[in-house]
């Protein structure tokens, strides 16, 4: 089962469906698929494979 | 008054069993941004006895900014990147301080940060926050980012933490609390957040 954010998740979808459903901005986010950054321009086709450990950084303003 | 590195170097040691001074001076961290999280951060790490920071904004000091940044009333007009330079060496004139006048985008970021092997995100707007991030950990391959994100309003100081994403990838802040949804931004809780990411980039260059 993949984990995003440390939580259990086992529907097949992309990187970019995933952003939608959940309401993030793809401009305001930092996608980590197993430690390494995922391009924004792979957010599409990137499918979330069962044992993939994905963190997803949604940066809110102020500084 | 005059201060020999020496001097400055033993206070910087004095109370610590292990003296941080030598690993600090032969550090490079890059700021990002030199607003409230920016210039708090860089404070912190000159009064560590950082050895070269990187700094870039391409933002002026304005009134509006005295209530969190680091700057003083008579910096109002001048640039960000030479108001803090002049206050960094106040503090520390040991450190070298190199800066970018500019604003920090996709196409500039490598080959302004390109050097440091910890760059501070320190901008103030939620998608440059994420291009930072985004640019720097995709084309280089060994920095490591400390960033901010939720740190608005005041209180709620125990909320504020420093979270690993990945080996490279470090969020200091809330994560919720955004500037836009009109809670404004203090001194205390910002500064919580740049001596989080600050303390971060020490423990890295301590390691």
């Amino acid at each position: 089962m993949a984990k995003i954010n440390g939580e259990d998740f086992n529907e097949v979808i992309t990187i970019g469906e995933y952003l939608k459903k959940k309401g993030y901005t793809a401009a305001r986010v930092a996608v980590m698929v197993n430690g390494e950054i995922l391009s924004k321009n792979e957010y599409d086709c990137t499918k979330i494979q069962p044992d993939d450990e994905v963190e997803i950084v949604g940066f809110v303003g102020g500084g | 008054m005059k201060i020999s590195e020496r001097e400055f170097a033993e206070a910087v040691n004095s109370r610590s069993k292990s003296p941080i001074y030598d690993k600090m001076k032969a550090a490079t961290v890059g700021i990002a941004g030199l607003g409230g999280l920016g210039s708090n951060i860089a404070a912190a790490l000159v009064r560590s006895g950082i050895g070269r920071l990187v700094l870039a904004d391409f933002d002026k000091v304005e009134l509006s900014n005295i209530n969190r940044q680091a700057y003083f009333l008579r910096d109002i007009g001048r640039r960000k990147t030479e108001a803090l330079a002049e206050i960094l060496r106040e503090i520390n004139p040991f450190c070298e301080i190199v800066t970018h006048d500019v604003r920090v985008d996709e196409k500039n970021c490598l080959e302004i940060f390109g050097e440091c092997p910890i760059v501070c995100e320190a901008f103030d707007g939620a998608e440059e926050k994420a291009m930072l991030v985004n640019t720097l950990l995709s084309e280089s391959k060994t920095v490591k980012i400390i960033a901010g994100s939720g740190m608005a309003g005041f209180g709620r100081a125990n909320e504020i933490v420093t979270k690993k994403i990945s080996e490279r990838l470090f969020v200091c802040g809330d994560g919720k609390t955004d500037v836009a949804d009109g809670e404004g931004l203090s001194a205390s809780r910002v500064i919580i957040c740049a001596g989080h990411i600050a303390s971060k980039a020490v423990e890295i260059i301590l390691a």
